[in-house]
């Protein structure tokens, strides 16, 4: 009896002890945690996996959670960089540094077996605020239409909100003045077009590709470079998004890869926004897809 | 002399010890009601159970949909999975063989230690697909995650009304026989009646289960901020909604969060408030037999 | 229409009961052989020693396995000897009283809350206030918080069936009280303690929600403490959810369940030699 609690009590003492020993005298050093964006996250990921074999001293640690979990990491200090699909609201600019990395087109994705191909800014907001339910309603089946959108703090839904729920994308004050006809109950304050409460939430860029996927009735938007071509992206407006479109801003859905960061930055996380700003760094996010920002 | 001292010794370190792991619980319950108490207050209590609003961006929130959807898939894992448990339970204590029954019982035991995420999983792979397919809708619904919650909440709930079954002092069962009764009789006149603390603990135990589940729910129910208007429809629960918001919120957001946790608190005190005036009853009706 | 006798009533009740049971234990088993035939042939050498790449496309699981040892192992060992001093001392130490049923209520109520709450607070609490992040240590202490009322209980439940006979045996004999609680009272009480702790490490491994947002989900291999980490269970949801690939998480899924099934097992194993024993 007394065997099993004493050795139990050293085991435990032993972990505990190591635990805490490795962490203080750690020699890695503390790795470089850049928390946010789940359309970031991906290339973010793979960013850090170049660096990494560049100088295997260094750490970086990538986890996703939504733009705006990034931004909150950082103000409460558990992340080095966070990483965002959107641009910086004004109290959030106040405090905080966005620097671009990348520009990305935002898809609006249908299943591979629907055959509507092509839809206007006008049409996809009504859809997306429920005016629109059923598929014929746009030229295609007569079936109801499953609308898939994001958290609230995800930047990609923030830019979608931007983009497309608004009605003209004009600066604030304008858009106040000029609801468009075509929107659902316009909530008061703001005068965006909400998204219809019928819509079906996930919580990244994968888990909604996922859902389109396999749905054939289903609609979401997502970060283009992560489309991949398993679905079906919807033409806007007459404009195919493809990385040339978003460079040449023909495509109008597009939105800025920042990392934020606060103040002062670490050495170590300071080089890794360094290295992601080099031609080499831009060249691993260009070959995927998304828009340089040299 | 020595030895009571030692005794004394011992039993101080132990109190040290219980108290601040009693203390450390109480604190953590007390700082869930701190930060969501002030928030139900200030929004209402009313207005933040009875509301359908979730705006938190406006300030807006109300967890209405989130309390019906839990409710109802609550609900339905305890149809699915407490009749099939029941069922397996009566089955394994009053009508196998002992040999079947030490192979399946350790069998549906094990089991239970299955992560919910591969619960989940497998729902989204086979369950929503095909209740799109057959029945209609998007899959995503309230039918998927009851049946996804009920059998996850199996194992536990057959395990604990086997016990419960196998509790029951034998001279009831042997009574019932010698009186003429087929076993069916005892079982369902007799054995359910006597075992019935334990059986509703049982099931109380699978609820609360269900409730608390979170992975597997955010896969197959959709996590819609509607009210569901039928079983093949989405729905949020309220643990979903925690899930689903905490990385990002902030301030009263995040507060509101804290409120929805106490509200699940206040679900489960209920729940086993029920389960022990339940079996206080059960025990006070067998000190007076 | 004639009521149907007696004995047509119990062929036709044990009838649904095996169907009933046999729905039970088939859908239970083939969860198990279907995350099994599809992930074990993925389970190689490799992939239990390698570390990801692209995101868990390729390479291995090591890191998470590691990450899921340390965070489930570090919680169940802070709430193991806590949670079972605790049930001794309100078992033994203490009167049947007014308190003891109100900690024995509350307990009760913390081990049925549902996980994501332990994992809000140990967010704010662990990961922000104290300042320790997405990291082992934040994770580990969330996960033995949430399973400590449960030890508690369990303990305490197995502690109070050992007949009372044996105490005032011990007594008699003019064993101290410390003596007969080890002696005596936790010897008998072991299978019942140990199915809790067996329990809770199993709660521990398969936990997602919690350790989420307390963890975090690097893929690195953590070298220390307050290094963010994976849990299998967590990578396996991440590959299933995102896609990224299947085969992979089934991999990871049988590596799961065939670890949390040899657990139970072991556990199961030891406590029927320990009765033995004792017996």
């Amino acid at each position: 009896m007394k065997w099993i609690i004493a050795a139990f009590l050293a085991l435990a003492a032993a972990v505990v002890f190591v635990s805490i020993g490795a962490g203080w005298g750690g020699h890695r050093g503390k790795p470089v945690v850049c928390i946010g964006s789940t359309s970031v996250e991906p290339f973010a990921e793979m960013l850090a996996e170049e660096f990494q074999h560049k100088d295997p001293n260094l750490s970086i640690d990538v986890q996703g959670g939504g733009s705006t979990a990034g931004i909150q990491a950082i103000l409460e200090g558990i992340a080095d960089i966070g990483m965002c699909s959107r641009s910086l609201n004004p109290p959030e600019a106040a405090k905080l540094r966005g620097i671009p990395i990348a520009l990305d087109g935002l898809a609006v994705v249908v299943n591979k077996s629907n055959p509507v191909t092509a839809l206007t800014r006008d049409q996809v907001r009504a859809i997306f605020s429920g005016e629109v339910a059923r598929w014929s309603e746009v030229g295609g089946a007569d079936e109801p239409i499953d609308l898939i959108t994001r958290e609230e703090g995800s930047g990609t839904r923030e830019a979608f909100m931007k983009l497309v729920m608004e009605a003209k994308v004009a600066p604030p004050a304008a858009a106040a003045s000029q609801p468009s006809t075509a929107s659902a109950p316009a909530a008061a304050p703001p005068p965006v077009v909400r998204i219809s409460r019928k819509a079906m939430t996930q919580e990244s860029n994968g888990a909604v590709k996922e859902l389109v996927k396999h749905n054939r009735r289903a609609i979401g938007y997502m970060s283009l470079g992560l489309v991949h071509d398993e679905l079906k992206i919807i033409t806007v407006d007459g404009v195919h998004p493809t990385a040339e479109a978003v460079r040449s801003k023909q495509y109008p859905l597009m939105r800025p890869f920042l990392f934020v960061v606060r103040g002062t930055v670490r050495p170590a996380a300071q080089d890794f926004i360094d290295y992601v700003l080099t031609p080499e760094g831009q060249h691993v996010l260009e070959k995927e897809g998304l828009v340089g920002v040299r | 002399m020595r030895q009571a001292a030692k005794d004394k010794c011992i039993s101080l370190i132990l109190l040290a010890v219980a108290m601040s792991a009693i203390a450390s619980l109480a604190m953590i319950a007390a700082f869930i009601f701190r930060e969501g108490l002030p928030i139900m207050m200030k929004v209402g209590v009313g207005k933040f159970l009875l509301s359908s609003d979730w705006y938190p961006q406006e300030g807006r929130f109300g967890i209405f949909p989130m309390i019906v959807g839990s409710l109802a898939v609550t609900a339905g894992a305890m149809v699915i999975g407490g009749t099939l448990s029941l069922a397996c339970a009566i089955l394994l204590t009053q009508f196998c063989p002992p040999k079947v029954v030490s192979i399946l019982k350790p069998c549906i035991e094990l089991l239970a230690g299955i992560p919910s995420v591969v619960y989940g999983f497998i729902g989204v792979v086979i369950l929503v697909p095909a209740i799109s397919r057959y029945l209609g809708g998007p899959g995503l619904s309230v039918l998927a995650a009851s049946v996804v919650l009920g059998v996850m909440i199996l194992p536990t709930v057959t395990s604990i009304s086997v016990d419960a079954l196998r509790a029951v002092p034998r001279s009831y069962r042997e009574g019932a026989i010698a009186l003429g009764a087929t076993e069916w009789q005892t079982t369902h006149r007799v054995m359910l009646k006597a075992a019935r603390s334990g059986i509703v603990a049982a099931m109380i135990l699978g609820m609360g289960r269900a409730v608390g589940e979170t992975m597997a729910v955010i896969m197959v129910a959709g996590n819609t901020l509607d009210l569901p208007h039928s079983i093949l429809a989405p729905v949020r629960t309220l643990t979903s909604n925690i899930a689903l918001e905490m990385g990002y919120a902030a301030g009263e957001h995040r507060r509101a969060l804290f409120a929805t946790g106490v509200t699940l608190f206040a679900i489960i005190m209920i729940l086993n408030t029920i389960a022990l005036t339940v079996s206080r009853r059960r025990a006070r009706k067998a000190g007076q037999s | 229409m004639k009521r149907p006798s007696p004995a047509a009533m119990q062929r036709l009740a044990v009838s649904f009961m095996w169907l009933g049971t046999i729905l039970t234990v088939g859908v239970l088993l083939f969860i198990v052989a279907y995350i099994l035939t599809l992930g074990l042939p993925h389970v190689t050498w490799e992939f239990l020693s390698q570390g990801p790449r692209l995101m868990g496309r390729e390479g291995g699981v090591f890191p998470m396995i590691v990450g899921t040892l340390w965070v489930a192992g570090l919680a169940v060992m802070i709430a193991a000897p806590v949670g079972v001093i605790t049930a001794i001392y309100l078992t033994e130490y203490t009167l049947e009283g007014k308190l003891t049923a109100v900690i024995r209520f509350g307990a009760d109520c913390l081990a049925g809350i549902p996980s994501i709450i332990f994992g809000l607070f140990g967010f704010v609490f662990f990961a922000i206030t104290l300042g320790m992040g997405l990291s082992v240590l934040s994770g580990a202490l969330t996960l033995a918080i949430m399973v400590l009322p449960t030890i508690i209980r369990t303990s305490e439940e197995a502690i109070r069936a050992v007949p009372r006979a044996y105490r005032e045996a011990g007594y008699g004999l003019g064993a101290t009280r410390w003596g007969v609680v080890t002696k005596v009272v936790l010897r008998s009480a072991l299978p019942g303690i140990g199915t809790g702790v067996v329990l809770s490490i199993g709660r521990s491994i398969s936990e997602t929600a919690a350790v989420m947002l307390t963890a975090g989900s690097a893929l690195r291999l953590p070298t220390s403490a307050f290094d963010s980490t994976r849990t299998l269970a967590l990578h396996f949801y991440i590959l299933a959810r995102e896609g990224i690939s299947m085969s992979k998480a089934y991999a990871t899924a049988s590596v799961l369940i065939v670890a949390i099934l040899a657990i139970n097992l072991f556990a199961y194993w030891v406590m029927q030699r320990f009765v033995a024993k004792v017996r």
